[in-house]
């Protein structure tokens, strides 16, 4: 009866997941799925709490049942209060930092459960899966999380450090399978494999530069769903098998997503050479020759008020400078005059796929005016103006005819067949990816300097008085 | 060798749930429109906080007097936590944000 409400519940949990993954799937639905995943997961946890004592013919004490009650409220406070808190422009890091914490999990599951099952290969050799996959998770999340806010702005390669890191990885699968192999008892390797796999973490993601974090997120939260999942083998629990494995499939077909939208493969990611090469290749091969010129708030309002048509490319210096709000002002002000108004999104605007449509709902900005790349790129011929607001790589033309540029190949808005283009800038500090961009050199270019925020009110304000 | 075949005998089951959910888990993300992949990437980040569930099973099989196993697994049920609260909020959050406008 019990084993039968327990299965019950974990078969509504798996449910859960799907449907709210697949309700994710529109904006209309959305909110609704991830309600649906909650819930499932909330009749899991406790099932999992309340009936499988009783079915293993466990006797808990109370005092345990107080540690796990604590454990759950304390976790609960901190992460509703991070998520509740949290500006959407951290959104990148802080998924980061969750996904961290459910390797972090996984890998002390590992631990704890090393000792229960020395002698069981096919438990154990899930067991150390699911550790060295946590671990890995783990630090490389840390390092993710590290260098999205700024506490590790460089990538830092050791000297070699493809080679160190397959060895390493080679290591660590050998020391993992003689653990299973030889049903070593000692828990001295077990500790080793774990502290292996943390230091396999932190190199795997330390040379690795900012502008490839999203895609390394992603493949690291497919990491998770997997260690998740070998628990779930370990176990023999569904819930945790169909949530896992849901997740490491969903994360790795997002990551070739990503990887795609970046025009990078994912080995180049992983081993290849993003920041380093740039910025030898952007200060000496690409030595942009020409004259850049300035607009004033004034000059930038004429052009925008005479004009029929304006593209608006937002990038992340608009989220940085919180100027979505001004910016849906201006569009609005724009509109009223019977002007065409739209935003081009870029796939990896912001800091990650989806994440510069997530800043801009959040300024009430209409999702039908949010254009994705393919659909705007042959509309920029007979567009009027052109308004880069914060926005740097993803409008940089290099991409298209400088094949010494460490971004030759990816996709990018082709803003540079406009009539006019106004880019807000704070300086002329080169984006993300640390290189030049000779957008700002064209002759159809105004650079319009400042924050964002308040360079876009200047703008406001002059339309208002035209 | 025997220990492998009987690996497979004795699992048989789920190995067809992981190879079925791998296809589920391809279709289903196949079809999400690019607007909705940072909601995505972190709604699928808070599900596999169901790993939770195992840092509960070991605390609940944990011999009382192992303070230490306790202490450790005291600690995996809060970072398991926060990965599933933390994830579901943060997704609410955003998602609440994409409400057609009137």
């Amino acid at each position: 009866m019990e084993t039968a409400v327990l299965d019950i519940l974990y078969l509504l949990a798996s449910v859960g997941f799907i449907v709210g993954l697949k309700m994710l799937g529109s904006p209309k639905t959305a909110r609704n799925g991830n309600f649906y995943s909650a819930i499932g997961m909330t009749l899991a946890i406790l099932g999992t709490i309340f009936i499988y004592p009783k079915i293993a013919h466990l006797r808990v004490p109370t005092f345990v049942y107080g540690l796990i009650f604590t454990a759950i409220l304390i976790g609960s406070i901190i992460g509703w209060s991070i998520a509740k808190k949290v500006e959407m422009t951290k959104m990148p890091e802080l998924v980061s930092f969750f996904n961290g914490m459910g390797g972090a999990t996984a890998a002390l599951i590992g631990l704890m459960e090393f000792a229960h099952n020395i002698g069981h290969s096919s438990k154990m050799s899930m067991i150390v899966a699911g550790l060295v996959i946590g671990s890995i998770s783990f630090a490389g999340s840390m390092i993710a999380w590290a260098k999205l806010n700024g506490r590790l702005r460089k990538p830092i390669r050791l000297p070699k450090y493809n080679i160190l890191n397959t060895l390493l990885a080679l290591v660590l699968v050998l020391l993992g399978v003689y653990i299973v192999w030889a049903q070593v008892s000692n828990p001295v390797f077990i500790y080793t494999l774990f502290a292996l796999a943390l230091i396999y973490g932190v190199l795997f993601v330390l040379p690795i530069g900012g502008a490839d974090m999203p895609v390394v997120i992603s493949l690291l939260n497919s990491f998770t769903g997997l260690a998740a999942a070998f628990g779930g083998f370990l176990y023999g629990n569904m819930a945790m098998l169909t949530g896992g494995i849901l997740v490491g499939s969903a994360g790795t077909i997002l990551t070739v997503a990503m990887t795609k939208a970046m025009n990078r493969s994912l080995s180049a990611v992983v081993f290849g050479a993003f920041g380093e090469g740039s910025s030898a290749a952007g200060t000496s091969s690409t030595k942009i020759k020409g004259n850049i010129k300035e607009a004033g708030p004034s000059d930038a309002a004429i052009l925008l008020n005479y004009a029929n048509k304006v593209i608006i490319v937002p990038g992340y210096g608009l989220a940085v400078a919180q100027a979505q709000h001004v910016l849906h002002e201006l569009e609005e002000l724009l509109s009223k005059k019977g002007i065409d108004v739209k935003y081009a999104i870029h796939p990896v605007a912001g800091r990650m796929p989806g994440h510069m449509n997530v800043l801009l709902a959040e300024a009430n900005v209409d999702y039908d005016k949010l254009v994705d790349m393919e659909d705007i790129n042959n509309e920029f011929a007979n567009t009027d103006v052109v308004l880069v607001v914060g926005a740097n790589d993803v409008v940089n033309p290099a991409a298209h005819n400088d094949p010494s540029s460490p971004i030759y190949g990816m996709p990018v808005l082709d803003v540079e067949n406009a009539k006019n283009i106004i880019v807000n800038k704070r300086s002329m500090k080169p984006g993300y990816a640390g290189i030049e961009n000779e957008l700002f050199y064209n002759p159809k270019t105004s650079m319009l300097f400042g924050d964002a925020k308040s360079a876009l009110t200047k703008v406001v304000q002059e339309l208002k008085g035209l | 060798m025997t220990e492998l075949f009987n690996f497979f005998q004795q699992n048989i089951q789920m190995i067809y749930i992981v190879i079925l959910m791998v296809f589920v888990g391809i279709e289903i993300i196949g079809h999400v429109p690019a607007v909705l992949h940072t909601p995505l990437m972190s709604g699928a980040n808070a599900i596999h906080g169901v790993v939770i569930i195992g840092a509960i099973l070991v605390m609940l099989h944990m011999d009382p007097d192992n303070m230490l196993g306790l202490a450790i697994g005291f600690i995996a049920v809060i970072l398991g936590t926060l990965n599933v609260v933390g994830g579901f909020v943060v997704t609410d959050r955003m998602l609440d944000m994409f409400k057609p406008k009137k």
